[in-house]
C-alpha cells in the first residue's frame, strides 16, 4: 500500500524535474477541444499562463468555450467532446500526456477545480467531513485538526457542526466557502473557478471573491477564474483574457484590457456592465455568438461588430500585440473610439402628488417564521420600482405576496384603491390580468411542451375573457420585446436564455398588465443579455406607461433602471425614494453595506462613489423619507 | 429560490410525526399500512360475497339435503349477517384463527404455514443470488456506458425481458435434461410437512428461472439510475477532485443510485411471493401463488380471503422496508434545511 502510495506521487515529480525551472504555474499553448462527433472546434487553440500567486479572468458570454477551456487544465474534458491538441503544463506537469492514473492523482492535488453551482456540485449524500478529508494530501493522522483549519481559512465558524452536517443544511454562501475551502486545501499549484459566485448574492459575493485572492496570495497559487461578468473580473483578477467564439480575442493585464481596451468586443462587453455610481445607459449586445459548426469565414465577431469592414468577412485577423502583454484580434484595433458612457435622462417626479396604483399597508408574512414586518409602501404609477436586499431580506415574498403566489400574509395590498384578496385564486379575472409576473429563471417558467404563441395565448385567453385574439397581435407583442416572427412557432428549448426571457416578457404583456413584477429577471443571464433586457424594459416603461416592480440585488442594474427604489433587510423596509438620491446618498446602514459591496471597475471608481457622497450630502434634506 | 417548507407554527406537540426522522416516518407508514390492510380485507370480503350461488350447496353437492345444507351454513356462520360475518373474520384473525378450509377441513393457517415457508425459501433464495448480480450488472453497464459491455449486458437483459416465465421454466427443463440428464428433477414436488431444503436439488431448476425473470428488471432499473448519478454536478465535482474510481462508484455514487432500485426491488420481491403461479405451475412447487389458484378453483372463501390479506401484508412489509432504506440513504429527506 505505502510503496503503491509512494509509485504514484514520485512520477508526477519526476516530472516536475526533469521540466524547466520557469514552469511553475499554469501554461496552456494552442489548446483545442473538439466535439466527438464532427469534430466542431469549440476551443481553438488558446494559450496563455498564469504565474504563481495570480489570477487570469476568462471572460465571455455563454457558449464562448470558456467553461470548456477550464476543465481543460485538470485534463477533463464533458462527455461529448475531447481535447484534440495542445499542451497544459501545471507546475511543470504536462496533463495532456500522462496515464489516467496519474492524472487522477494530479486532479485534487496539484490543480482543483471550484464549481459553478455548490449546491448541485456538493455531494447531498455525504457529510462534508467525509467530503473534505477527500481533499486533503495526507489520507489520516491530524485529519480533524486539517479539516478545522480549512473551515477557518474560509471563515466558516463552528466547524464541528458544519463537518457534520450535509450540504442542504448550509446556506448557498456557506457551500460555495465549502467548495473554496476544498479547492484550497490540498495547497495545489493551480486552481480552476468556474463562476463560483453567480448563484451568491452581491454582499457573499464580494466576500468571496476577497477571500480567494487572499489565499491565492497567502498560497503563491495560479488561479484561473471563469466569468462572463468584466466587473467581477475587474475586482479580482491580475490579467484578462476575453474569449468569443473559442478563442481569445483580447488579453493582457486588468488594467490594459478594462481601460485601453482595442476588441469592439470587449468593450460591448464593458458598455453592457452597470455602474453603482452612475445611471448609465446600458447598451446590449445584438444578436448571438455563432454556432461552432456554422462559424461566419473571416472574424467570428463580424457579424455583431459595428466597426466591421468587408475585409473582417473574409480574413480571419490572427493576434497582434499592441503593446507589451496587450494581445488583440481585430483588423480594425486601432479605431475603436471609447468615448464617455452615456447617462439616463433623469425622469422627475411629478409636480402634484398622484394617487399609487399599489398601496401596501402594514403587510407581514411568514415562511413559517415572519419573514416580512409591516411593511408600507406605495407604488406610483408609470415608474419603475426596484427592491433590494440580500437573498433572505423578504424582497421575493413581498413581491409574491402582490401577485397572491405567497399566501401567508396579512395587512392590506390595494390596487388602485380596490384591497386584493390574499390568494390569486380568489381575485377576480380582471385584478389578475392588471398584475403579471416574469420569474427570474426563464428555463423553467416557460411550459416546454407549448410554442411561444401557445403560451402567450393561453395566458391571454384565460385572463382576457371574451376577446378574441388575433396571431397578427400575438406577433405584435413578440415584436415589441424585439422577438422575430418566427418565434411564435418556436418551443423555448429552440431559444436562447436572452430570448426565453423576453417571450416570458411578452406573456405577461399580452394581457396587457398594468403592473409587472420583474422577480430577479436578468440573474440567470449574462452580462451582455442582461443589459438588452434592462433596454427593453425602460422602452417598454416609457411606451407603454407600464409600472414596473424590479426585485434585484445587483444595486448598479438599478441604478440603470428604476427611478423609485426601496431597500429591504431581514423582512424590513430601511430606506425608499427616488434612486439616484438614495444611491447617491445612503443613509441607512443597509444600503451603505450594499453599495460598498457592489462590484466596481477598480479603485477609481470607489474614490468616485466617495467623492459622489460627500457632494450630494447637502441634497439630503430634500430627499423622500422612508416609508 | 427555492424556499423550503417549514412546519406552520401552529402545529403542536404531535409535530414530530410529521417530521422526517425514520422513527416519524416508520410510526406513520405501519398505521397508514393497517389502514390499507384493513381496506383490502374490506374488498376480499366483499368480492367473496359477490360470488354467485350458495357456498354451502357448493361444497355439499346438488344432493344433499336440507337438513345437511343447513348445518353446514350454521358451522360456517353464513346464516348471520355479512357485517356479522366479516367481524367474525376479523375478530379471528386477531385472534390467531384463521378458520378452516371448506375444502380439507383442516385449519387454513396449517396449509397456508407450509405454502408460506416453501415460497419465503424461494423468494429469499432468489433474491440472495440474483439481486447482488443485477446490482453489479448495472453498475458495471452504466460504468461503461455506451461501450462493449454495457451493450452486452443490456442485450442479455432485454432478450431475457422479453420471454415469458414458463417459456424460461420450460427450456430449462429441455435444457438441464439434454445437457445433464437425471441429474437434476424435472418436477420439484415438495413433501408436504417437509422444508425444500431437505432436498435443495429440487430448487436448483426454479431459482434458475426466477433469476433470469428477475435480473433484467432489477439490472435496468439500476443501470438507469446509475447513469444519471455518473452524470451529475457532483459525480464530475468527485472526478475534478480525484477520488479513485472505486470509490467514486461505491461511496459517492451507488449511495444515491441505490433509492430507485430498492423501490423496484421490494415490488418485484413482493411479486414474486405471489405472482410466480406460473413458475410453481411448471415445477409442480407448493407455493402460495399456487395455492392462491386452487383455492379460487375449489371455491375454499377462508383460503382466498386469508392468502390475499397475507400476500397485502407483504406488499405493504416490503413497501415499508424499502423506503426505510432509502430514507437512510437520501439525507435531504431526513433532515431538514437549516
Amino acid at each position: 500500500m505505502g510503496s503503491l502510495f509512494a509509485k504514484t506521487m514520485a512520477k508526477p515529480a519526476a516530472g516536475l524535474g526533469a521540466a524547466k525551472p520557469t514552469s511553475a504555474g499554469i501554461a496552456v499553448r494552442q489548446l483545442t477541444i473538439n466535439t466527438t462527433d464532427g469534430g466542431v472546434p469549440i476551443v481553438r487553440g488558446i494559450s496563455f499562463t498564469v504565474a504563481p500567486g495570480s489570477i487570469l479572468g476568462l471572460v465571455g458570454e455563454s457558449g464562448s468555450g470558456k467553461t470548456t477551456a477550464g476543465l481543460a487544465l485538470l485534463g477533463y474534458a464533458r462527455s461529448g467532446l475531447k481535447i484534440a491538441g495542445g499542451s497544459v503544463s501545471i507546475g511543470g506537469v504536462s496533463m495532456l500526456d500522462l496515464p489516467e492514473r496519474e492524472l487522477v492523482a494530479m486532479r485534487g492535488r496539484e490543480i482543483t477545480y471550484v464549481p459553478q453551482d455548490p449546491a448541485t456540485a456538493l455531494h447531498p449524500g455525504l457529510r462534508l467531513r467525509t467530503q473534505m478529508a477527500e481533499c486533503l494530501r495526507q489520507p489520516s493522522g491530524a485529519r480533524e485538526q486539517a479539516l478545522h483549519g480549512m473551515l477557518q481559512d474560509v471563515g466558516l465558524p463552528d466547524p464541528a457542526r458544519i463537518l457534520a452536517s450535509y450540504p442542504h443544511e448550509l446556506s448557498g454562501g456557506q457551500q460555495q466557502r465549502i467548495a473554496i475551502a476544498m479547492a484550497f486545501a490540498a495547497k495545489p499549484q493551480a486552481i480552476v473557478m468556474d463562476e463560483p459566485t453567480t448563484a451568491l448574492d452581491v454582499t457573499t459575493q464580494t466576500r468571496v471573491l476577497q477571500l480567494v485572492r487572499a489565499l491565492a496570495q497567502q498560497h503563491r497559487t495560479a488561479v484561473v477564474y471563469v466569468s462572463h461578468d468584466l466587473a467581477v473580473i475587474a475586482s479580482l483578477a491580475d490579467q484578462v483574457a476575453v474569449m468569443y467564439s473559442g478563442e481569445i480575442v483580447e488579453s493582457g493585464t486588468a488594467a490594459q484590457v478594462i481601460g485601453r481596451r482595442l476588441h469592439p468586443y470587449t468593450h460591448a462587453l464593458l458598455r453592457a456592465v452597470p455602474d453603482p455610481d452612475r445611471a448609465l445607459w446600458l447598451e446590449g449586445l445584438p444578436g448571438q455568438a455563432p454556432d461552432p459548426a456554422q462559424r461566419p469565414p473571416g472574424c467570428v465577431f463580424a457579424p455583431r461588430c459595428g466597426l466591421a469592414e468587408p475585409a473582417c468577412t473574409t480574413q480571419s485577423p490572427d493576434p497582434v500585440l499592441a503593446e507589451p502583454d496587450h494581445m488583440v484580434r481585430c483588423f480594425r484595433a486601432g479605431s475603436l473610439h471609447i468615448a464617455a458612457p452615456r447617462l439616463l435622462p433623469a425622469v422627475p417626479r411629478p409636480a402634484q402628488p398622484v394617487s399609487p396604483l399599489l398601496r401596501l399597508t402594514a403587510v407581514q408574512a411568514w415562511h413559517g417564521r415572519k419573514v416580512l414586518h409591516d411593511i408600507a409602501l406605495d407604488i406610483a404609477p408609470g415608474r419603475a420600482t426596484a427592491i433590494v436586499g440580500e437573498s433572505g431580506s423578504g424582497k421575493t415574498t413581498l413581491v409574491r405576496c402582490i401577485a397572491g403566489l405567497h399566501s401567508a400574509w396579512t395587512g392590506e395590498i390595494a390596487l388602485a384603491g380596490q384591497p386584493l384578496a390574499t390568494k390569486a385564486k380568489a381575485r377576480p379575472l380582471e385584478q389578475l390580468r392588471r398584475i403579471q409576473y416574469v420569474f427570474q429563471n426563464p428555463y423553467a417558467s416557460l411550459n416546454p411542451r407549448q410554442t411561444i404563441g401557445q403560451s402567450l395565448l393561453v395566458a391571454a385567453r384565460h385572463l382576457r375573457r371574451g376577446e378574441r385574439i388575433s396571431r397578427n397581435e400575438t406577433l405584435a407583442v413578440l415584436a415589441s420585446v424585439g422577438l422575430p416572427a418566427a418565434v411564435i412557432d418556436a418551443l423555448p428549448g429552440q431559444l436562447s436564455g436572452g430570448q426565453r426571457q423576453r417571450a416570458a416578457i411578452a406573456r405577461g404583456l399580452i394581457c396587457q398588465p398594468e403592473l409587472l413584477i420583474c422577480d430577479e429577471v436578468t440573474s440567470a443571464l449574462d452580462v451582455s443579455i442582461q443589459a438588452t433586457v434592462i433596454e427593453l424594459l425602460t422602452r417598454l416603461q416609457a411606451e407603454r406607461g407600464l409600472t414596473i416592480l424590479f426585485v434585484a440585488h445587483n444595486i448598479g442594474l438599478v441604478r440603470s433602471l428604476a427611478q423609485d427604489i426601496v431597500v429591504m433587510q431581514a423582512g424590513q423596509l430601511v430606506e425608499s425614494g427616488e434612486t439616484q438620491t438614495v444611491l447617491s446618498a445612503p443613509i441607512a446602514a443597509e444600503t451603505i453595506r450594499l453599495m460598498r459591496s457592489a462590484p466596481r471597475f477598480g479603485a477609481a471608481a470607489q474614490d468616485e462613489f466617495h467623492d459622489g457622497a460627500a457632494l450630494d450630502a447637502s441634497g439630503m434634506e430634500a430627499k423622500p423619507l422612508r416609508g | 429560490m427555492a424556499e423550503a417548507v417549514r412546519a406552520a407554527p401552529w402545529q403542536g406537540g404531535w409535530g414530530w410525526i410529521s417530521g422526517g426522522t425514520i422513527g416519524a416516518m416508520l410510526v406513520r407508514r405501519i398505521a397508514l399500512g393497517l389502514v390499507t390492510l384493513l381496506l383490502v380485507s374490506l374488498v376480499v370480503f366483499g368480492a367473496t360475497q359477490l360470488l354467485p350461488g350458495d357456498v354451502a350447496v357448493a361444497i355439499l353437492g346438488r344432493t344433499a339435503t336440507p337438513a345437511r345444507v343447513a348445518a353446514l351454513r350454521a358451522a360456517l356462520h353464513l346464516d348471520r349477517s355479512p357485517m356479522a360475518q366479516y367481524g367474525l373474520w376479523l375478530l379471528g384473525l386477531f385472534q390467531g384463527n384463521l378458520g378452516r378450509s371448506l375444502v380439507t377441513n383442516t385449519p387454513v393457517a396449517q396449509d397456508i404455514a407450509g405454502r408460506l415457508h416453501n415460497s419465503a425459501i424461494l423468494v429469499s433464495l432468489t433474491a440472495i443470488i440474483s439481486l447482488p448480480i443485477a446490482v453489479v450488472a448495472g453498475i458495471a453497464a452504466a460504468h461503461r456506458h455506451d461501450k462493449a459491455t454495457d451493450h452486452a449486458l443490456s442485450a442479455v437483459a432485454l432478450s431475457l425481458s422479453a420471454l415469458p416465465e414458463f417459456v424460461v421454466g420450460i427450456a430449462l427443463i429441455v435444457l438441464s435434461s439434454l445437457v445433464i440428464p437425471h441429474w437434476l428433477p424435472m418436477v420439484s414436488l415438495v413433501r408436504p410437512g417437509h422444508s425444500p431444503l431437505e432436498t435443495p436439488r429440487i430448487l436448483v431448476l426454479p431459482l434458475l428461472t426466477l433469476t433470469l425473470i428477475v435480473f433484467p428488471y432489477v439490472f435496468r432499473m439500476m443501470r438507469g439510475s446509475m447513469i444519471d448519478v455518473l452524470e451529475s454536478d457532483y459525480i464530475e465535482m468527485a472526478r475534478l477532485k480525484g477520488v479513485a474510481r472505486h470509490r467514486l462508484l461505491l461511496v459517492h455514487a451507488l449511495p444515491s443510485a441505490l433509492p430507485p432500485t430498492i423501490q423496484a426491488i421490494a415490488l418485484t420481491l413482493a411479486y414474486l411471493a405471489g405472482g410466480i403461479v406460473v413458475v410453481e405451475y411448471v415445477f409442480g412447487y407448493t407455493g402460495i401463488g399456487a395455492g392462491i389458484v386452487q383455492a379460487v378453483v375449489s371455491r375454499d372463501l377462508p383460503e382466498i380471503q386469508d392468502f390475499t390479506l397475507i400476500l397485502a401484508g407483504i406488499y405493504v412489509l416490503l413497501n415499508i422496508v424499502a423506503d426505510t432504506c432509502t430514507l437512510a440513504l437520501t439525507p435531504k429527506l431526513r433532515t431538514g434545511r437549516r
